[in-house]
């Protein structure tokens, strides 16, 4: 079955693993992705600020776009997917933009961490592993924007999302329980306010080490990035050690395929090897 | 025998009645802000609380007072990213962040200065390099904010570490039909 596939903008930039990392588990998975022929921006955190029309523009071109490809579109980008998903809703109630184009009334907007944590899927996942995560253990962190608000993101329990822990548990990771997986990192703020998201990304790091967890697991370019401050300009004063912070898709394909994950994790500011090797996996 | 104007048996009639900030928010967005009772779990969640200056509950209250002042010089109002946990956790599902969409989108077009002027400096460099070329250009957007803000060395470490690691890339890819892009944000008169 194809799927229409609109990988974002920060699959160029700063979110390249996830969108590199995605295509190469639907190439070992069978799924057929086909990129939206000319996308554009979803207008990310910004366009729904100045303008409501802009936002709705943006992502009903894309929704058009997708709708001659497939009934369903996914994304690596949980941005992109929060303001794809908005903007379908919106669609779906009072009707597209005049110049939107044709945008299929059963058009479905998703995250790869729904398509991925399908029940046949994780057989599927399991049998294409070779090699277990080998008892890392890791805490999810989801933040905010496939959880929020659940109408629109579909989220069947926005306090305590589970897709990504199956995932890993199935690959043979320890998931551990902790109280901050839907906590914002504060997102777009790290630009003007990067006081704000340096404070909240250490709250994360504090919460999952008294966890115990060894790494923090996150399927968000925003996220990761905030996370991944703290290892190359780590505020002053006291703050907990940074834990290595991971894609859950580089970690699928770390018990898939171990070289393809290794050239992922190159371009992390975080430093993932002495926890693989100690647990085995480098 | 008198009119009774008892709320339960009439029930067209207001309990409360609504601010003219109130009515003019409902128009503009649909939500009913009179329907905050105030129990204060939208402000218990909010990732905000040790920087902010007024908390998600303070809002209702003030759009129920007519206090639009105290929140259009709220810091609130641009350091809130719509993380969406106070509209997921109400009783009574109030959507704050699309309401300070509002309250954002009308202090733009005044022209008024906002009390956070970076976060605006971001969005408009964020904005402005999506209208010229369909898609975001990391680089274009970093220079325009340094330009706008003045915090020309801010995060330089960060920049060049992700910069050394191939995750910035200097060129970015376009939207082919860039005349599209164009007409979208002429729509919405930006």
């Amino acid at each position: 079955m194809k799927i229409a596939y609109y990988p974002g903008c920060s699959a160029h930039g700063t979110g390249i693993e996830t969108d590199q990392s995605t295509r190469e588990l639907c190439r070992i998975l069978g799924i057929e992705l086909a990129d939206l022929p000319d996308w554009n921006c979803c207008g990310a955190s910004s366009a729904h600020v100045v303008s409501s029309e802009l936002a709705l523009g943006l992502n009903a071109r894309n929704l058009a776009q997708a709708s001659a490809i497939a009934d369903e579109v996914v994304t690596p980008c949980p941005a992109c997917f929060n303001r794809m998903a908005e903007a379908n809703h919106h669609i779906k109630q009072h009707g597209a933009p005049e110049k939107a184009g044709s945008i299929k009334e059963n058009l479905e907007v998703r995250h790869v961490i729904d398509l991925f944590s399908q029940k046949d899927m994780l057989k599927k996942i399991a049998k294409a592993a070779t090699r277990g995560l080998n008892g890392m253990k890791v805490v999810t962190y989801y933040g905010c924007l496939t959880s929020r608000p659940p109408e629109i993101t579909g989220a069947k329990n926005p306090e305590n999302p589970t897709e990504m822990d199956v995932i890993l548990e199935a690959l043979g990771a320890e998931v551990i329980d902790w109280p901050l997986k839907t906590q914002c990192c504060g997102g777009s703020l790290t630009i003007p306010k990067d006081e704000i998201v340096a404070n909240l990304s250490n709250q994360l790091y504090e919460m999952a080490a008294r966890a115990g967890a060894e790494a923090i697991v996150t399927h968000c370019a925003m996220c990761f990035t905030n996370l991944e401050r703290q290892w190359a300009n780590p505020v002053e004063g006291d703050h907990p050690e940074p834990l290595p912070v991971f894609y859950f898709t580089e970690l699928m394909m770390l018990a898939m395929d171990p070289a393809k994950a290794q050239a992922h994790f190159r371009r992390h500011l975080s430093d993932p090897n002495p926890l693989l090797s100690a647990r085995g996996l480098s | 025998m008198t009119e009774n104007t008892s709320p339960s048996t009439n029930p067209g009639q207001e309990i409360c009645p609504a601010s003219d900030l109130a009515r003019r928010v409902q128009e503009a967005t649909g939500v009913n802000a009179m329907e905050c009772y105030q129990c204060g779990k939208c402000s218990a969640g909010c990732p905000l609380l040790e920087v902010t200056d007024l908390m998600p509950h303070d809002l209702w209250r003030l759009i129920q007072l007519g206090a639009e002042d105290r929140i259009k010089n709220s810091k609130h109002l641009w350091l809130c990213i719509s993380c969406e946990t106070c509209s997921t956790r109400c009783p009574n599902q109030l959507p704050l962040p699309a309401v300070l969409d509002f309250f954002r989108q009308e202090i733009i077009k005044d022209g008024q200065t906002p009390t956070e002027e970076n976060v605006l400096h971001f969005h408009n460099a964020f904005l402005d390099t999506v209208k010229k070329k369909g898609r975001l250009s990391e680089v274009g957007m970093v220079q325009k904010y340094k330009l706008a803000s003045g915090e020309y060395f801010k995060d330089m470490k960060l920049g060049m570490s992700m910069f050394f690691k191939g995750k910035i890339k200097l060129f970015s890819q376009s939207t082919a039909a860039k005349n599209e892009i164009r007409d979208i944000f002429k729509e919405a008169g930006k």
